[in-house]
């Protein structure tokens, strides 16, 4: 292993435009450097990376709530973020997508289609008149044609979103309109009403929870930003470069593309929120938690919940939290605590098998 | 022969094990009698322990301290729940026939999926017997059909449950009816000290009184079986020994009143000891208070090194190491014995071979010289040279207790080196830090090599210095690099001797670069860019005008001047590059060597701020006003825009939220804009060098003193609270204007009216509030995150595994590089060549 990080230097430095003498001092340097500057056994590195994380958290104020991301966005960054992360909330507070494009729907027309078909629409926003017919005892839905146009909407699409939506009607399309009537004898209008209430609010297009997009051109890629977050489907549509879409929630990533990706979620996700603070941490913190957390298969929270709750040392779960539960639990299954962990240590008074502790001395004795 | 705690094993008591644990069945409700003995048979026997010295044990005849106590058990008169246990009571109760006490499901089941998901069938598999449904009423009542069911029934129904069957109730740790508890264990007297009060009253412990109630109520109840009273008084006896019980084991159950003190206070019983923050795992058991400790304020001292620490003559003749005499230290050590405990570098104790340990006064020390000899032990006064720990709180990082060498002052405060504040986060506004003295040879040594100031110089988190210059060191720095500096021979001449090295001066004339060059390591080449850098579209490199490119060559200075990026914690490049090339030591030297040099500089170079150094010229201020106005007129064209409807709302807001942000990026711009201005502007004067260099203040302290404060922003908008439709009576109704709604015109230098001045307190309260709020949610987030990683440890072959042994990573960090050790986390940084 330590052979193919040092052959990962040396083919940088091959690449770079030096003179060979220099190429080769330098390759001297990392083969004697790499052994001093790797870790020590014993080095309690999740501390560490603990540390890490929470001292600049205290010391610098992680500011703000919210920042205006691109196009007015508000997306949850700075501590309340990291915190979501480490609580592994199924849903993050403000789910956000980052949708890439195909090359063919690279550009302006592209990512507006692409868009239209991402965002939620409901049928209200669609209406241009709703009327109740009280002769046929049905309702009738003319359209905004320009907004059909906008988000290519075609009446089928509608009928089909309206019919989904309400049980025991029949839909119906004449000419541009879109007739609801309910499947029932003697329709009263208040049948009627109320059936209008519920057409005017069912979806016809787009992914459910994505309630808003903004598209944004960035050196001639384009970007679609959306508030609201279903990986599933929005990979499954036209025109979506299924390869670099992003979206800040880890569970969904976890779902749909399995916990390697979500461990690499984690740590984009971490990384890119405390650099937007200006908070400078080594990666290979950041990529310790991320590995902790779903090390097990499935993304652990960090807390009772999680991580701590599912140690198997039960003074280590007993010291944390819920102390008195963790005890009773144990005494009532029979738990055998074998002392294994720094804190169960502490706790009994022996040496915790991390850094020097790992270790023993013996006098080496020479005869005088 | 030391007996080491290999494993724990958690289970239930039996009632038997109960009594036969017990030294004594305690009957008695009375604790003293009328000459204050402890009664026999009472709580207080002297069969559960001693706490009085002078007393003996009369179960095993130990003295108190000795004798550690012995439980004692109550028998009960009625059985009663373990409300600790009432979850497993519930699902015993569920899961079993409540005729024949077997298992209500099949144990197949239980390969598939978790008990508690399996529905429990109404008949029971093997007598069909049908069972009644059960109802559980918190907090400890079970009901069937509307009936409670007494502990005494459960008990019988529990007592029918097969042995084999026990664990798949989830209960390996004993038999089910050892929930329901016959007999109660009486904790030793030692657990439950009495305290005698100044007044010779004795104040009992807490769970003293519970055991009184406890066994008060048990006798009543007793007596009560006994003459056959009436059911109604046996059942509310009955109830109140569960209550008595159930108080003593946890006294904070949801829906039972808390047992309380005569005074009101709630008791702390058995629960409420070991739990949470104050209980005994986190107090006693992880966390201790230790001997061998001092803390006091701490002062700068410039002249101490890094490593070093002053420490008061007081606490260092408090402090003591132990020294084993020998045949080569023997005379030192008789030298610190004959100075006594009052004397700096004396001792306080000896302890002989056969462990008596005596007390060194300066009366008795004549005597204990002259039998002190090899194999005494010797408690010396620590001293110059020792090495002890360090520590300020919040320790939030391993930097926040580091090892440093006693320095020993006359002093009352500890003294400290200033460029270690960075890693304490100390400074000197009446900050106290703690010292540790460690006691064995081994923790001396570990201390020595791994804790050390120098050890700790490059932080893990970034793998920089941590360790670097503040302050005056960086101004005083950049005056002395600043082109044009001439210093003659006798001013260079002091300045070495400040820095502590001799040099022959051979010429009349020193540049400041090259009286700079003589505290740097020869070999040492580097250039970069400094702060000073305009960003040209071609760099000039060394003819730079603004001397803004640095180069040193083989130590020397060649150009360039320094400032917070050469020699500051976190982005100092020269101290980064000293510590890699040339090692701790050399750049621990390095910092102590041009610390002492810029301070004796600025110190005769003079350096002081006064309040015209904000004065800023008329076109300026023109300037300033012009951004304002112009400014101003654009937020009344977008108030404009709004009343006719033209602003097109951002996704997910509405017209109102839109206007808002549009208001507040144009007003924030202002202060932007004028710093611009103000930086381009400014003369360089002693407040402007210090925002510049990085020594202290920014250039945005700068324009809220000099031009304008600008907006103040409250949880990120603009100022809307106070009345219904106004901040203050000052304005119109529901003006949307910028000066109504805190946008502060003045500067600090100027003045600020009422208004502006109520404004910038709200935002000033704002950030007290937010900065004490964050540090608790963050203090939990760290505390959650050690406790979640603190078993990650890098293992022999490289990989960093979890508690259990599960690999996390298979070679830490994924290329095994420390970033404690490297190169700004990498182990060579390829674009600096």
């Amino acid at each position: 292993m330590s052979n193919e990080i040092i052959e990962y230097y040396e083919k940088k430095i091959d690449n770079l435009d030096i003179d060979a003498k220099l190429k080769t001092a330098l390759k001297k340097k990392v083969s004697i450097m790499y052994p001093k500057m790797s870790y020590d056994h014993g080095e309690a590195v999740g501390v560490v990376a603990a540390q890490s994380i929470s001292e600049p958290a205290t010391q610098t104020t992680l500011k703000s709530y919210h920042r205006d991301a691109t196009a007015g966005l508000e997306i949850t960054q700075g501590l309340p973020r990291i915190l979501e992360i480490f609580d592994g909330r199924r849903e993050p507070k403000t789910p956000s997508m980052k949708i890439l494009l195909l090359d063919d729907y690279n550009n302006v027309d592209g990512a507006k289609l692409v868009a239209a078909n991402i965002r939620e629409t409901v049928l209200k926003q669609v209406v241009y008149e709703d009327a109740i017919n009280l002769v046929n005892m049905n309702i009738e839905f003319t359209f905004d044609k320009a907004q059909l146009k906008i988000l290519n909407l075609s009446l089928d699409e509608i009928s089909k979103g309206v019919k989904k939506a309400i049980k025991n009607i029949e839909v119906k399309i004449e000419g541009d309109k879109v007739i609801v009537e309910p499947k029932k004898a003697n329709i009263t209008v208040k049948d009627l009403q109320s059936i209008r209430v519920k057409a005017r609010l069912s979806y016809v297009k787009g992914i459910k929870g994505i309630t808003h997009t903004v598209i944004e051109n960035d050196s001639n890629t384009w970007i679609i930003h959306t508030l609201g977050s279903n990986l599933k489907k929005v990979l499954k549509i036209a025109g979506v470069d299924t390869y670099n879409t992003k979206t800040n929630n880890i569970f969904e990533i976890q779902e749909v593309m399995g916990i390697e990706a979500s461990r690499n979620a984690i740590i984009n996700e971490l990384l890119e929120t405390m650099r937007s603070q200006g908070v400078d941490t080594d990666i290979r913190h950041i990529m310790l938690v991320a590995d902790a957390m779903t090390s097990h298969g499935k993304v652990y929270a960090i807390g009772r919940y999680g991580l701590s709750g599912i140690k198997s040392s039960v003074l280590a779960r007993a010291n944390f939290e819920e102390t008195v539960k963790h005890l009773i639990n144990a005494s009532a299954e029979d738990v055998v605590d074998v002392i294994d962990g720094v804190v169960e240590n502490v706790i009994i008074g022996k040496t915790a098998k991390v850094g020097t502790g790992l270790v023993n001395l013996v006098i080496k004795k020479t005869d005088k | 022969m030391v007996s080491v705690i290999e494993k724990i094993n958690f289970k239930m008591m039996s009632p038997q094990m109960i009594q036969k644990l017990g030294a004594i069945n305690v009957t008695n409700s009375e604790v003293y009698d009328a000459d204050a003995y402890p009664v026999e048979g009472g709580v207080m026997d002297p069969h559960m322990g001693v706490i009085d010295p002078g007393m003996r044990c009369k179960t095993c005849g130990g003295r108190s301290g000795e004798c550690q106590g012995h439980f004692g058990y109550i028998n009960l008169a009625k059985p009663v729940l373990n409300i600790l246990f009432i979850k497993q009571i519930k699902t015993v109760l569920t899961y079993t026939c409540e005729h024949c006490g077997e298992l209500l499901f099949s144990k197949d089941l239980l390969k598939t999926s978790k008990l508690s998901k399996i529905k429990p069938s109404k008949d029971c598999p093997v007598c069909t017997k049908a069972n009644r449904k059960l109802v559980f009423e918190r907090p400890q009542t079970f009901k069937r059909d509307k009936q409670i069911i007494t502990p005494e029934e459960i008990r019988e129904h529990f007592e029918k449950i097969k042995d084999s069957d026990v664990k798949y109730v989830g209960l390996a740790g004993g038999r089910p009816e050892w929930m329901i508890l016959t007999v109660m264990p009486v904790p030793s007297i030692t657990t439950r000290p009495s305290i005698t009060l100044t007044t010779g009253e004795r104040s009992e412990d807490d769970l003293t009184h519970k055991l009184v109630d406890v066994i008060r109520t048990n006798q009543r109840l007793a007596s009560n079986l006994e003459i056959g009273a009436p059911e109604f008084i046996l059942d509310d006896l009955w109830e109140l020994l569960q209550y008595h019980v159930t108080t003593f084991f946890n006294n904070e159950v949801s829906g039972l009143p808390p047992a309380r003190h005569r005074s009101g206070r709630q008791l702390k019983t058995l629960s409420q000891r070991l739990k949470s923050k104050d209980g005994r795992f986190r107090n006693n058991l992880t966390g201790k208070r230790v001997n061998f400790s001092a803390r006091t304020v701490v002062s700068p001292d410039p002249n101490i090194g890094v490593n070093e620490v002053g420490v008061p003559a007081a606490i260092t003749r408090e402090l003591t190491v132990p020294a084993r005499a020998t045949k080569d230290n023997l005379k030192e050590l008789k030298e610190m014995l004959n100075r006594g405990p009052n004397q700096i570098g004396g001792a306080n104790y000896v302890i002989r071979p056969d462990g008596l340990r005596k007390k060194i006064t300066d009366m008795n020390k004549d005597l204990i010289l002259e039998e002190f000899d090899v194999d005494f032990i010797l408690e010396r006064h620590i001293n110059n040279g020792d090495i002890v720990l360090f520590n300020r709180q919040p320790s939030l990082h391993r930097m926040s207790i580091m090892a440093h060498k006693v320095v020993v002052t006359q002093d009352k405060t500890f003294k400290l080196n200033l460029v270690v504040c960075k890693p304490y986060n100390a400074d000197f506004d009446g900050d106290e830090m703690n010292l540790h003295v460690p006691q064995s040879a081994e923790a001396r040594a570990e201390a020595k090599q791994l804790m050390l100031v120098e050890e700790n110089l490059r932080s893990p988190r970034f793998g920089g210095p941590i360790i670097g210059c503040d302050q005056d060191y960086i101004s005083g720095s950049y005056i002395l690099t600043k082109k044009g500096v001439i210093i003659n021979k006798k001013d260079v001449a002091q300045l070495m001797y400040a820095v502590g090295i001799s040099e022959d001066l051979n010429k009349e004339e020193y540049t400041g670069k090259e009286v700079m060059s003589m505290v740097l390591p020869k070999g040492l080449n580097i250039e970069y860019k400094t702060g000073f850098c305009l960003k040209c579209s071609e760099c000039k490199k060394g003819k730079c005008v603004s001397d803004a490119y640095l180069v040193i060559e083989d130590g020397n200075l060649i150009c360039g001047v320094f400032d917070s990026k050469a020699i500051a914690s976190f982005k100092g490049a020269i101290l980064d590059r000293i510590d890699l090339e040339f090692g701790h030591k050399v750049a621990i030297k390095f910092l102590e060597q041009l610390t002492r040099l810029t301070l004796e500089f600025i110190m005769r170079d003079g350096f002081s701020i006064s309040v015209s150094d904000m004065d800023i010229s008329n076109n300026t201020q023109k300037q300033i006003d012009g951004v304002i106005d112009k400014s101003l007129i654009g937020v009344n064209k977008l108030i404009d825009k709004y009343d006719a409807g033209e602003i097109v709302p951002n996704p997910g807001r509405s017209m109102e939220e839109t206007l808002e942000t549009l208001v507040m990026s144009e007003l924030q711009s202002i202060l932007t804009r004028a710093q611009v201005i103000i930086s381009d502007n400014a003369v360089e004067n002693s407040a402007v060098i210090m925002a510049k260099t990085g020594a202290r203040g920014s250039m945005q302290n700068l324009t809220f003193m000099a031009g304008l404060i600008g907006q103040e922003a409250i949880s990120g908008g603009r100022i809307f609270r106070g009345y219904r439709t106004r901040t203050l009576t000052h304005f119109k109704q529901n003006d949307f204007s910028a000066e109504s709604h805190g946008f502060v015109r003045s500067s600090f230098k100027k003045g600020l009216n009422p208004i502006e001045f109520f404004f910038e307190a709200m935002k000033g309260r704002e950030g007290i509030m937010d900065s004490s709020l964050k540090t608790r949610i963050s203090g939990y987030m760290q505390r959650r995150l050690v406790n979640a990683l603190q078993d990650n440890i890098v293992q022999k072959d490289i990989s960093v595994r979890d508690g259990a042994g599960t690999i996390i990573q298979f070679l830490a960090g994924e290329d095994g590089i420390d970033p404690a050790k490297s190169d700004n986390g990498v182990l060579i940084n390829l674009k600096r060549i």
